[in-house]
């Protein structure tokens, strides 16, 4: 099994007419992907890479029955995109752009709230079942088939990670990136509860970073109802703190969002966190030896 | 974005929120004509750096002189702006070398009854803008927050329908203001509330918003800052950057389409990825270690781009190893590889320099390390990776 995605998922791609939308959509349809549709208003009708282009989302589900959508709009835009998916009423939206303002996004959070909508992102790498689906801009031949679950805030890292854990024989049900933003749709805690309840995923592995409050909120419910070994790496334990490291989120705000707190709220639940990046598998592996299970 | 007191309060001006009377001052002698224009008796002159902690701060070249000081004649006004104006302010915010001061801001003193805090953010958890006020006013609102903080209220608000009435008399309430000050807070508070959305906001902090002894509402200093992913639809706020505030190594990557942060340590690196570039600092620390600073070249990163990311990293003294460290997942690592090679023949490198390659291509990308023909030190893996330029700093 999976989570969100397999191989059944039909995939339109928003900003498929860009350069980035056309190169990532390519990379997709290479990994076995079903990407379905594109969309950018007023190239309907055109063809990229073999995909039909439609001028508006709801004639792109209409027409192809596309249920999640990957999304390259550059961010003056970008936030209208995802409203239009929602309103279309695609499950599974993944907004791949980085740069969209943080105002823009508390609207988009109330509506996709309201709606039977999910979104991943924004400014994230997308998601990927291995050998079934890839939606975004992830390296699809370094991830494996397997039973850890994988959410991370980074997009590189999360790279990192997924290696390492494939090259210990540890594949992955399901990968997914958060995004780098201070506000974004599905949150650690949003995607615990669907790992856990996945026949196929044993172990989960997070990837945090400094800012907010997500890694702690994770922390409580894992203590809280999550029966499966989980391991974490947080990183930014070196970040001077009012300093924007890159994501939009990755911002010591106020003396808040400190990887030291997070490391202790998450050791706090019996997570076994990774001291070094060199070792995010091997945290895995410990955290399924100490649970007895697999 | 960060930008002035001065530049903030005239924004609220223009909007209708309650600021003193105030002029800027590059001289000393402009600084004596804006206190007679004020025309009262008592004015204070304002440091203007990014920085708080300016009424504490004292100047670098005298400490007897501070930030903030109250003047009673132009005489006095411009003396003591001649005394800050070139000098650096140091305060618990700018570091030890402190800030040069190239404008005061000379206000009109006002009449104050009692100081309240008063500042709105977006809650990354509610996703909502949330306006949050105290009456712990003129002091750091971190240690109150630390200490009690039940003496702040919160009132999280509609992005678009604004701050409600109710809950600006809720707060007033809570802050224990009567008569007149209650209508005067509740316009204060929704029309701040206005301009924080309508110019992209990422904080606004009035610290103190004074109570007059008229009971009128007043912002005594206020500080904006604006999401700067939203200024590509604020063409007149961007304009408002003063880059002499900036990091001159800063602004050079920020053109060169590279996030970068100066940190004080002596390796320095290149990553690809925000995530990883934090990592990677994280782990020279752990091998002992001190990162020079945090950079992401991104994901598209070109020989132009690695050469000016040498460039910004040697031009740091303090740097003794550069350590650069990819992750190539659609960028292929022989493309990273022959810019790395390319950049370091071009630039001239006068410190080791280790490479850490993995992912797509990576025998390939490694072999044209191998085969370049610079000495170039290869690491096998990310321990391997800090342990090596941990040695080579020695």
């Amino acid at each position: 099994m999976s989570i969100l995605v397999d191989k059944n998922t039909r995939v339109l791609c928003q900003g498929i007419t860009g350069h980035t939308g056309e190169f990532h959509t390519r990379g997709c349809l290479e990994y076995g992907t079903q990407v379905v549709a594109g969309c950018t208003p007023g190239k309907g009708g055109q063809t990229v890479a073999g995909v039909p282009v439609f001028n508006t989302v709801l004639e792109a589900v209409e027409q192809t029955g596309a249920d999640a959508t990957m999304i390259y709009v550059p961010p003056p835009f970008t936030a209208d995109a995802i409203l239009e998916a929602v309103d279309a009423e695609i499950g599974v939206i993944v907004a791949i752009t980085e740069g969209i303002p943080i105002l823009d996004m508390v609207r988009v959070y109330e509506k996709v709230k309201r709606s039977g909508s999910v979104l991943i992102g924004p400014n994230c790498p997308g998601l990927i079942t291995p050998d079934e689906c890839k939606i975004g801009i992830l390296p699809g031949y370094i991830h494996k088939k397997g039973p850890v679950g994988v959410i991370s805030r980074s997009g590189t890292l999360t790279y990192e990670a997924v290696w390492q854990l494939s090259n210990l024989g540890l594949g992955q049900s399901t990968c997914i990136g958060l995004g780098g933003d201070p506000i974004v749709g599905m949150s650690f805690v949003d995607l615990l509860k669907l790992f856990g309840a996945d026949d196929s995923t044993e172990a989960i592995l997070m990837m945090g970073e400094i800012g907010g409050t997500a890694e702690e909120e994770a922390a409580a419910l894992v203590a809280d109802q999550i029966d499966k070994p989980v391991a974490a790496f947080i990183a930014g334990r070196t970040a001077p703190p009012g300093k924007r490291m890159g994501h939009a989120g990755a911002i010591i705000s106020g003396g808040k969002g400190t990887a030291v707190e997070k490391v202790a709220a998450l050791e706090g639940a019996g997570i076994v966190v990774a001291e070094s990046p060199a070792d995010m598998g091997l945290a895995v592996k410990r955290a399924m030896e100490k649970s007895g299970c697999c | 974005m960060k930008i002035h007191e001065y530049q903030a309060k005239r924004l609220l001006r223009e909007a209708g929120v309650a600021v003193p009377e105030s002029c800027v001052a590059r001289s000393a002698d402009e600084a004596a004509a804006a206190f007679e224009s004020l025309g009262g008796t008592l004015a204070v002159v304002k440091a203007q750096i990014h920085a708080g902690g300016r009424g504490k701060g004292t100047l670098r070249e005298n400490t007897e002189q501070h930030g903030v000081q109250l003047v009673r004649s132009g005489q006095e006004a411009a003396e003591v702006a001649g005394a800050l104006l070139g000098s650096h302010l140091i305060t618990v915010q700018t570091g030890a070398k402190g800030q040069q001061i190239n404008q005061v801001l000379i206000e009109a003193g006002c009449d104050i009854a009692r100081e309240l805090y008063l500042g709105i953010v977006v809650d990354r958890s509610l996703a909502r803008p949330v306006l949050m006020v105290s009456s712990a006013g003129g002091m750091n609102i971190e240690t109150v927050a630390a200490e009690t903080p039940e003496l702040i209220y919160k009132e999280a608000f509609d992005r678009d329908a604004g701050l409600d009435a109710y809950q600006a008399r809720k707060l007033s309430q809570r802050l224990e203001l009567t008569g007149p000050s209650v209508s005067s807070a509740v316009r204060f508070m929704q029309k701040l509330c206005r301009v924080f959305v309508e110019n992209d906001c990422s904080l606004v902090e009035i610290n103190p918003l004074v109570v007059t002894g008229e009971g009128e509402l007043m912002a005594l200093d206020a500080k904006m800052t604006f999401d700067d992913n939203a200024l590509f639809r604020h063409a007149d706020n961007k304009a408002l950057r003063d880059l002499a505030e900036e990091d001159p190594s800063e602004i050079r990557a920020g053109d060169a389409g590279l996030s970068y942060v100066k940190l004080e340590g002596s390796i320095g690196c290149l990553v690809n990825g925000a995530g990883l570039a934090m990592s990677t600092m994280d782990l020279i620390k752990l091998h002992g270690g001190e990162p020079a600073n945090f950079l992401d070249v991104g994901g598209g990163a070109n020989v132009e781009q690695v050469t000016e990311a040498f460039n910004i990293l040697l031009g740091d003294a303090h740097v003794k190893a550069v350590l650069v460290n990819i992750f190539g997942g659609i960028m292929r690592c022989t493309t990273i590889a022959s810019a790395v090679v390319e950049a370091y023949k071009s630039v001239g490198f006068n410190v080791p320099l280790v490479v850490r390659l993995e992912g797509t291509e990576v025998d390939e990308g490694r072999n044209i390390l191998a085969q370049s023909g610079v000495d170039i030190i290869t690491a096998v893996d990310l321990t391997d990776a800090a342990k090596k330029v941990v040695a080579a700093v020695g």
